[in-house]
C-alpha cells in the first residue's frame, strides 16, 4: 500500500496552501452577503472556501461542498456519516482507515477527497448486502480475527482487496497483503487464518459453481 | 440471597486492594474439574463480532450528537517553562471559535493529587495542557490552535531519570525529583548473610525503554448537559472512576453524571484513570451549551496519556552450587515523568522463587517527560526481563539447565505474605511447554550455532495478580419470551467481556447464547464493577453473573412449584422447562411462569463472594521463544512461542486464546522494536507517531502455541476464573533475550534488542 505522503512533487500542506489562497481569491469577488464577504477580507489568510465535489460511494454518487484540504477520511465519517471507517493515526500509518479506491486498498485519511473524484469508493459499509455480511465479514467473526474492533473495517477492507487482486493467497501473501494494518490488540494469528480461511471459502463456492 | 459486609482483599493492576464489599453469605459451589460445563469454556464467537466486522460498533470516537462541537487542546512545545502570557485574541477573532480555556479563565482545579491543576502556568513536559479551543468543526479548533501565542519563560529541564537523581538537576517540581523523597524499601531475611553463604554469586544491570500503549482508538469523550445532568461517553477501562474524578473536578454529585463507554479501541492499562480533557471538555460544554466533542490525536497519545516506565536494574543472586537461592538484591530507578507514578519493579524477583533472604532498594524518579501509567503487567514486564535474564545467566555460570534452576526454586508458598497459593500449576507449565517447544531435543548450548543464521531457545516464568475479587455486582433479566439480559457495570477493550457474561448465564438456566443480550459500560443502568485492569474483569465479574443466573433458577423452580402445586424439591429444571419430577407430564415453560406470575420480567442480583482467607490468588506460567538471529544484520526474528499458563478456568477459548496471542506480539514489540526516543538535549520526544514509534506488524508474527494447565480454581470463586490479560506479555521479553542468548551466546542486556545492538555484542564477543 502506498504511504506516499506526495502529489505531483508537492506536499499536502504546501498543495493546501496553495490552493486555499486560489480559491479564496476568486470567491470574495463575487457579491455575498456584506458581513460574510467583511469576514472572509478580515480572515482571508486562515479561511479556506470550500469547493465542490462528486464523489462516487458504495455505487452511489455524493455532491457535497467541501475544503480542499479535506481527506477522504473526514467526508466519509463527517459528510457521509460513514464512520465504519476508523481513524487512528490520521497520518497514512496505520491502516485503519483502509477503504478500496478503484478495487485498490487505500489509506483515506492520507487522500485529499478532491483526489477521489472519478473513481470509485468503496468502504466497509459498501461490501454488504443490507444486513447480510460479507463472507469475509464472516471469516473474521468464525475465526476471532479481532479483539476491540476499532482496526477491524480497516482489516477487513485490506482483506477484500488482497483477495480480487489475489483470490488464492498464500501464508505469506496474507501476511504481506495485510501488513499496511496495525493491530494494537495484535489478533494477527487470528486474522491470518480469518483471510485464508475466507479466500478458502470463496474458492470452494467458485469450484461449486464451475 | 443473604448477604454480608466483608473486608475484601484482592490485587488490581497497581498492586493491593484492601476494601469493605458486600458478598454473599453463602458460597455457591464451584465448577470442579470434571463439571460437564456445555457452553463455558467452548470456543463460542464473540456476541459483539458483528458489529466489529460491519464497523457497526459505536465507539467513543463515533458518537456524534446534535450541535455538537469540536474540541483540540494546545499543548506546551517545550519541556519546561513558565507562562509569561497566552494571546488568544487573534484565534478567538477566527469565525467557528466558540470557547477558549486557558489557566486565565479556568477554575482552578487541582489534578495529579495536587502537583498540579487542570491549566498550569508552569508547563513540565512537551505535551503538558496550555489551552482548549472549541470550535464549529475539528479543522477550525486545530486552525485557531496555531493562532494562540503562548511567551514561555524557558525553565532548566531533564530528560535522564539517572541525571534527575542528582541533587544539582533541574527540579520538576520544587519538592524534588524522587517520589516521597526516598526509596521504596523491602526486605526479608539477612541478604549480607545470604550472599556470605552462597557458593555463588551473579550480579549485572539490566535496562528497559519506555513504551507507550498506542491503543488504536484514541483517548476521547463526547460530552453533553442536560441542565445539571452531565453525560460523558469516554473511551475508559474504568467507568466508575472517570465518573467519580470529573464529579469531584466540577464539585458535583457523583450521581449526576453518567459514563457510558459501549465499545473501546484498546486500553493496555493507558485508560485505567479520568483525562483532563474529560473535564475541559465538560466545562466549556457547560459554558457554550452545546456537546463537545475532545479525541486526541496520534502525536497527544505518543506524548500525553501515558507509558511504561523505562527502568535500570542492578541485580545480584547468591546461590548454592546445586543452585539453591539463597539471596537477591535488587536496586532500581525508573522515569515516571513530571507527575507522581511509581516505577517499581522488583516483585517478581520478590515472588517468583523461593528466597529466604531478599533486598529491594527502588526509585521512581521524575523528569520533564511524559508522565508514566499503569501498562498491561506495570513493573512485572520490566522486573522480569531483568529477573528472568539473570536467573538464564545464573544458571549459565552454575552449569545447570535453566529450567531446573527454576524448578529447584520452586515454592508452594508466597515467600513475601507466607501464605500458600489457591492453586500453583507452574511445574506443569514447564514440563508441558518444554515438550512443545523441544527443549530437550532441539536446545543446544549456548553459542554453539554457526553460520550467519542462528537459532535458539529461551524460557522464562511469570507470576501476576489477576485473581480479582469483591465488589462486583450483575443484574440478570428473564423477559417474558424467555430471552435474557445481563447487566454490569463493567468494561470491554476487546477482551471478550460480552461474549463470557452471557455464556455463564447460559450454561446455568440452559438457555441458547443468542437468546441472551449484555448491557455493560454505563454507570447508570448497571450495578458496580471495579475498573477493568490487572486481569480481575473475568475473575471479579463472572461469579457474580453466575450467582444472580443460580438465583434466578431457584426462583423459576419456586414458582414452577407454586403453580404445579408441588414442593420446590420436587421440580427438575432442565432448558428453561419446569417438571414434576413425580409427573413429568406436568411441566411448564419460563414464558408461562412469567406471564402467571404477571410481571413481564423476573430480576435478580448476583455479587462476587468473597476470596479465601489466609490464601494468595496469582497465575503463573512459563513462556518458551525460539529465535533465529542474522548474524550479518543482526535481526531477531521470533520463529516460535509456547504459552504454557496457570490461569485457572478457561471460560472462552476462542477469546482466550486470542488474548494471549496479543499478549505474546504485545511482548514481542515490548522485546525488539519499540521503544519512545527522546532528544535529551532538547528534551524532545522523537516518535511521535506510529512510523517513528514501531508497533508490530502482521509480518511479525510468529507461530504461536497456548497450553492452558489449570481447568478451574476451586477455591477463589464459583467460576474458578483467573485473569488472562496481562500473563502472557509479563515473560515474553525475557524469554526471547534467552534465546537469543542461546542462538548467539551474546546477552543483550537492554531492551528493546535491536540489530544495532545485537551487531555490537556480536563483534565485542569476536
Amino acid at each position: 500500500m502506498s504511504k506516499d505522503s506526495k502529489k505531483g512533487g508537492i506536499s499536502r500542506r504546501k498543495f493546501l496552501q496553495g490552493v486555499g489562497s486560489g480559491i479564496i481569491g476568486s470567491y470574495v469577488l463575487t457579491p455575498g452577503i456584506a458581513k460574510a464577504a467583511e469576514a472572509l477580507k478580515k480572515n482571508s489568510e486562515k479561511l479556506i472556501l470550500s469547493v465542490p465535489l462528486t464523489l462516487k460511494v458504495n455505487g452511489k454518487q455524493a455532491h457535497l461542498l467541501v475544503e480542499p484540504r479535506t481527506t477522504l477520511a473526514e467526508v466519509l465519517r463527517e459528510k457521509l456519516g460513514l464512520t465504519g471507517t476508523k481513524v487512528a493515526c490520521n497520518n497514512g500509518e496505520c491502516g485503519g482507515c483502509t477503504v478500496l479506491l478503484d478495487k485498490k486498498a487505500v489509506y483515506s485519511c492520507h487522500i485529499l477527497a478532491l483526489d477521489a473524484e472519478g473513481k470509485e469508493v468503496t468502504t466497509i459499509e459498501g461490501i454488504m448486502k443490507g444486513e447480510n455480511l460479507h463472507p469475509i465479514q464472516q471469516a473474521f467473526i468464525d475465526h476471532d480475527g479481532l479483539q476491540c474492533g476499532f482496526c477491524t473495517p480497516g482489516q477487513v477492507m485490506a482483506a477484500e482487496a488482497l483477495l480480487l487482486k489475489n483470490p488464492k493467497p498464500t501464508r505469506q501473501d496474507v501476511l504481506e497483503g495485510m501488513s499496511g494494518n496495525v493491530c494494537r490488540c495484535a489478533a494477527y494469528p487470528n486474522i491470518i487464518e480469518s483471510v485464508l480461511a475466507a479466500a478458502e471459502k470463496a474458492g470452494s463456492e467458485t469450484a461449486e459453481l464451475k | 440471597m443473604a448477604r454480608k459486609i466483608v473486608k475484601s482483599r484482592y490485587y488490581g493492576d497497581e498492586g493491593l486492594i484492601e476494601t469493605m464489599a458486600e458478598v454473599p453469605v453463602d458460597k455457591l459451589k464451584a465448577w470442579g474439574p470434571d463439571a460437564e460445563l456445555k457452553v463455558v469454556g467452548k470456543p463460542v464467537s464473540r456476541l459483539d463480532g458483528y458489529e466489529k466486522v460491519t464497523g457497526k460498533a459505536a465507539f467513543t470516537f463515533d458518537v456524534s450528537l446534535p450541535r455538537m462541537t469540536y474540541a483540540k487542546i494546545l499543548r506546551s512545545m517545550v519541556p519546561h517553562a513558565k507562562i509569561r502570557s497566552i494571546d488568544t485574541s487573534e484565534a478567538e477573532d477566527l469565525p467557528g471559535v466558540l470557547k477558549i480555556l486557558t489557566h486565565k479563565n479556568c477554575p482552578v482545579i487541582p489534578w495529579h493529587w495536587g502537583t498540579t491543576v487542570l491549566f498550569d502556568t508552569e508547563v513540565r513536559y512537551q505535551g503538558d495542557e496550555v489551552a482548549c479551543v472549541v470550535a464549529e468543526s475539528m479543522q477550525i479548533a486545530e486552525d485557531a490552535l496555531s493562532l494562540i501565542k503562548v511567551d514561555y519563560e524557558i525553565l532548566p529541564f531533564v530528560s535522564d531519570p539517572s541525571e534527575a537523581m542528582k541533587a544539582e538537576a533541574p527540579k520538576v517540581h520544587a519538592w524534588g525529583n524522587i517520589i516521597d523523597g526516598k526509596p521504596s524499601l523491602y526486605s526479608r531475611g539477612d541478604v549480607e548473610k545470604g550472599f556470605q553463604d552462597s557458593d555463588v554469586i551473579f550480579e549485572d544491570t539490566y535496562s528497559t525503554q519506555v513504551v507507550v500503549h498506542n491503543p488504536t482508538e484514541a483517548h476521547c469523550s463526547v460530552v453533553s448537559w442536560d441542565g445539571d445532568k452531565l453525560t460523558v461517553w469516554d473511551s475508559t477501562q474504568a467507568l466508575f472512576g472517570v465518573r467519580d474524578a470529573i464529579a469531584k473536578s466540577l464539585s458535583m454529585p457523583a450521581s449526576k453524571v453518567r459514563v457510558i463507554k459501549k465499545f473501546m479501541g484498546g486500553g493496555f492499562g493507558g485508560k485505567l484513570e479520568a483525562g483532563k480533557y474529560s473535564v475541559i471538555a465538560a466545562l466549556i460544554s457547560k459554558e457554550i451549551g452545546r456537546p463537545v466533542r475532545i479525541a486526541l490525536d496520534r502525536k497527544e497519545m505518543n506524548l500525553s496519556v501515558g507509558n511504561r516506565p523505562d527502568s535500570v536494574q542492578k541485580l545480584k543472586a547468591g546461590a548454592k552450587k546445586d543452585g539453591t537461592l539463597l539471596a537477591l538484591s535488587h536496586y532500581s530507578f525508573g522515569n515516571v515523568g513530571a507527575y507522581p507514578n511509581d516505577a517499581d519493579c522488583s516483585w517478581p524477583l520478590r515472588t517468583l522463587y523461593k528466597c529466604p533472604n531478599v533486598r529491594t532498594e527502588e526509585y521512581s524518579v521524575l523528569t520533564n517527560l511524559g508522565r508514566a501509567r499503569a501498562y498491561r503487567a506495570p513493573g512485572h514486564v520490566q522486573g522480569t526481563f531483568a529477573f528472568e535474564s539473570m536467573m538464564d545467566d545464573l544458571a549459565e555460570k552454575l552449569g545447570l539447565d535453566p529450567l531446573e534452576l527454576r524448578r529447584k526454586n520452586y515454592t508452594e508458598i508466597d515467600p513475601v505474605s507466607n501464605r500458600p497459593y489457591t492453586s500453583k500449576l507452574i511445574l506443569d507449565a514447564y514440563q508441558k511447554g518444554s515438550e512443545a517447544i523441544g527443549w530437550k531435543e532441539k536446545r543446544k548450548p549456548a553459542g554453539s550455532e554457526k553460520g550467519r543464521f542462528r537459532r535458539g531457545i529461551g524460557m522464562a516464568s511469570q507470576i501476576w495478580w489477576g485473581g480479582g475479587g469483591p465488589p462486583a455486582y450483575a443484574t440478570i433479566k428473564l423477559n417474558e419470551d424467555a430471552s435474557l439480559h445481563v447487566m454490569a457495570g463493567t468494561q470491554d477493550l476487546g477482551t471478550g467481556t460480552y461474549t463470557f457474561l452471557a455464556q455463564i448465564a447460559s450454561e446455568v438456566l440452559e438457555l441458547p447464547i443468542e437468546k441472551i443480550q449484555v448491557t455493560i459500560g454505563d454507570t447508570e443502568t448497571c450495578p458496580y464493577c471495579s475498573l477493568s485492569g490487572g486481569s480481575m474483569t473475568a475473575p471479579s465479574v463472572s461469579p457474580a453473573v453466575r450467582d444472580a443466573s443460580e438465583q434466578m433458577k431457584r426462583k423459576l423452580i419456586s414458582a414452577a412449584g407454586a403453580i404445579l402445586e408441588t414442593s420446590e424439591s420436587n421440580v427438575k429444571y432442565s432448558a428453561g422447562k419446569m417438571s414434576r419430577l413425580d409427573d413429568p407430564a406436568k411441566i411448564i415453560s419460563i414464558s408461562e411462569v412469567i406471564e402467571k406470575l404477571d410481571e413481564k420480567m423476573i430480576v435478580t442480583t448476583g455479587a462476587r463472594e468473597a476470596n479465601p482467607e489466609g490464601y494468595e490468588i496469582n497465575t503463573f506460567g512459563a513462556q518458551f521463544a525460539e529465535v533465529e538471529v542474522d548474524t550479518d544484520t543482526g535481526k531477531v526474528r521470533v520463529i516460535k512461542v509456547v504459552a504454557a499458563h496457570d490461569i485457572g478456568r478457561v471460560l472462552n477459548q476462542k477469546t482466550l486464546f486470542n488474548q494471549l496471542h496479543g499478549g505474546i506480539i504485545q511482548g514481542i514489540g515490548y522485546a525488539l522494536m519499540e521503544e519512545r526516543v527522546v532528544d535529551t538535549y532538547t528534551g524532545k520526544v522523537l516518535t511521535t507517531n506510529i512510523h517513528d514509534y514501531k508497533i508490530p506488524t502482521i509480518m511479525e508474527t510468529p507461530q504461536i502455541e497456548v497450553i492452558i494447565v489449570s481447568s478451574g480454581d476451586l477455591l477463589i470463586s464459583n467460576t474458578g476464573v483467573k485473569g488472562v490479560g496481562e500473563p502472557a506479555i509479563i515473560p515474553t521479553a525475557a524469554a526471547i533475550a534467552n534465546a537469543v542468548y542461546n542462538a548467539t551466546g551474546v546477552r543483550i542486556k537492554s531492551l528493546p534488542i535491536t540489530a544495532d545492538k545485537v551487531l555490537m555484542a556480536l563483534s565485542e564477543k569476536n
